[in-house]
């Protein structure tokens, strides 16, 4: 990273006022972003990074994205109270610096009543108003959309998806940690478990589960002198697109393709330099789409890629060594984090019995929302 | 038992509501770039204008894609089992979450011709899909 790549090329404000009127806050963010924009002569068009305030909603930054139909390398929602302003200028010339993005929008807003109305005028949720009525509760139903999808256009097959399952299980059963440690399943013990949500069967969906993972990140020069060996961080890459699965660009080709891309072009290694693969798997069917956009075989074919293909710890491919999440178990938002302590763990060579043998770079992906959110990390040895 | 969740509308989705009320399905539309626009915005997500107006569409769509709920994904629905949540791509070109209805939900399938039907739940009109001649 470089000091002074990026800079400051327009503004916008919208006058204090003491009633605020009918708007919302993701109201007056929307209109806020294009005069903003417009005030350096740019458009929607040429914004691929936003960060946001806390707008009070947990999904608040990428649900903006949606509605302001971006396509945006970095996202980010900052609450550092009065600090926010500034706080989300350093972080998006951060984020230029690196090259996640090019052209970022930094957003605060607030509506005021006056008088007191006794409430106030909330953002509905796209979700609870348009999804939530018709059963669209929870991620399941959204990735069942996209098994479905993927399956009409590319003819995965049931069995496919299972050997996804199998596979992590077998790593599972030498993770003592594991959720799911010594307790080995079949392709047919997958499609004999309960239908979820057609065509997800139970075994290919993550089981909650309590935890916590954590990394310190440090300089390269400083990490030299600490005990363990330093994993230098050779390539990162975001992408942001959606929500909610319906409004997804495509269904079936995801996000994870330009993230990855990203972060194996700024670390400038292959797919064929990546000894390990740790790619987030809510369910069966997230591993298969991202192996195809995070560029590891061609699109349509990852049903067949995962029968031709060792993706055990000790196969021609491994690929989540723990367990995945869904057989080390989903512990909320540390589960996605298990996919990069698992990289690190591997990288400085502190496995086990699991260790993958001669392993220099690790491929860590992770991936939320309905593949709608996504982020990549190559990390490696040197 | 819990209560099914139902939309609050707020000013920008109210026209949707009221429409439905009334068994009419309406929708966003630019008057800057002639795109469809759904689920409501402040801006069209395309082109970024700000004149978009309300219009009634056809309700008539095919199914993009679905799964059928052997189990309930919220509470609510736990004696709806099996029920079919899917995408329908209007004629327009807008997509939207909605159940398939009138039909056994194991003959539902991708592209299935189908078009709006309404469910009253009180207050709030939900806008279904069922099948149509194509």
């Amino acid at each position: 990273m470089t000091g002074g790549t990026a800079a400051i090329a327009g503004f916008a404000d919208i006058a204090p006022r003491r009633d605020t009127g009918d708007t919302t806050v993701m109201g007056m963010l929307s209109h806020l972003a294009h005069m903003t924009a417009s005030d350096a002569g740019l458009t929607m068009r040429d914004v691929d990074g936003l960060v946001v305030h806390d707008t009070g909603s947990a999904m608040g930054a990428v649900v903006l994205v949606e509605m302001l139909g971006l396509r945006a390398g970095f996202v980010d929602r900052v609450s550092h109270g009065g600090a926010t302003g500034a706080a989300m200028v350093g972080r998006a010339a951060m984020a230029i610096a690196t090259g996640l993005c090019h052209t970022c929008l930094c957003l605060t807003a607030s509506i005021q009543h006056r008088p007191f109305r006794g409430y106030a005028i909330v953002d509905s949720s796209p979700t609870a108003e348009f999804e939530e009525p018709y059963g669209g509760s929870g991620p399941n139903y959204g990735y069942a959309m996209i098994a479905r999808r993927y399956m009409h256009e590319y003819g995965l097959t049931d069995e496919q998806r299972a050997l996804v399952a199998v596979q992590q299980r077998d790593n599972a059963c030498v993770n003592p940690d594991a959720i799911f440690f010594g307790q080995p399943i079949t392709v047919g013990d997958v499609l004999a478990s309960p239908m979820i949500v057609e065509p997800l069967h139970l075994l290919e969906i993550v089981m909650p589960t309590g935890g916590a993972a954590g990394v310190l990140v440090t300089t390269a020069e400083r990490a030299a002198h600490l005990p363990h060996a330093p994993v230098p961080v050779l390539g990162i890459g975001e992408h942001v697109s959606h929500w909610s699965a319906t409004y997804a660009p495509n269904l079936t080709t995801s996000s994870v393709k330009p993230s990855a891309d990203r972060a194996f072009d700024m670390a400038g290694v292959g797919r064929r330099d990546v000894g390990l693969l740790s790619i987030y798997d809510c369910y069966t069917i997230t591993v298969l789409i991202s192996l195809e956009d995070a560029g590891f075989c061609p699109k349509g074919t990852a049903g067949r890629f995962v029968e031709e293909h060792d993706l055990r710890w000790n196969g021609d491919l491994p690929l989540n060594t723990h367990g995945g999440q869904l057989s080390y178990g989903q512990s909320g938002i540390a589960g996605g984090m298990s996919h990069v302590t698992e990289a690190v763990r591997q990288l400085q060579g502190r496995a086990g019995e699991r260790n993958v043998a001669g392993l220099e770079r690790a491929f860590v992906h992770g991936n939320g929302g309905v593949m709608g959110e996504q982020a990549s990390l190559i990390l490696g040895t040197r | 038992m819990v209560d099914r969740p139902l939309p609050r509308p707020s000013p920008l989705t109210e026209p949707f509501w009221n429409a439905a009320r009334g068994h009419e399905l309406h929708v966003q539309h630019c008057q800057d770039c002639g795109h469809y626009v759904f689920y409501p915005r402040y801006l069209c997500p395309d082109c970024g204008g700000d004149r978009l107006e309300w219009r009634r569409v056809s309700g008539r769509g095919t199914v993009f894609t679905y799964t059928v709920a052997r189990r309930p994904t919220h509470p609510a629905f736990a004696d709806r089992v099996p029920y079919v949540i899917a995408v329908v791509e209007l004629e327009e070109g807008p997509k939207l979450t909605t159940n398939i209805v009138g039909i056994d939900p194991e003959s539902v399938s991708i592209g299935l011709p189908v078009q709006a039907t309404w469910e009253d739940t009180g207050d709030i009109v939900l806008v279904n899909f069922e099948p149509r001649a194509r």
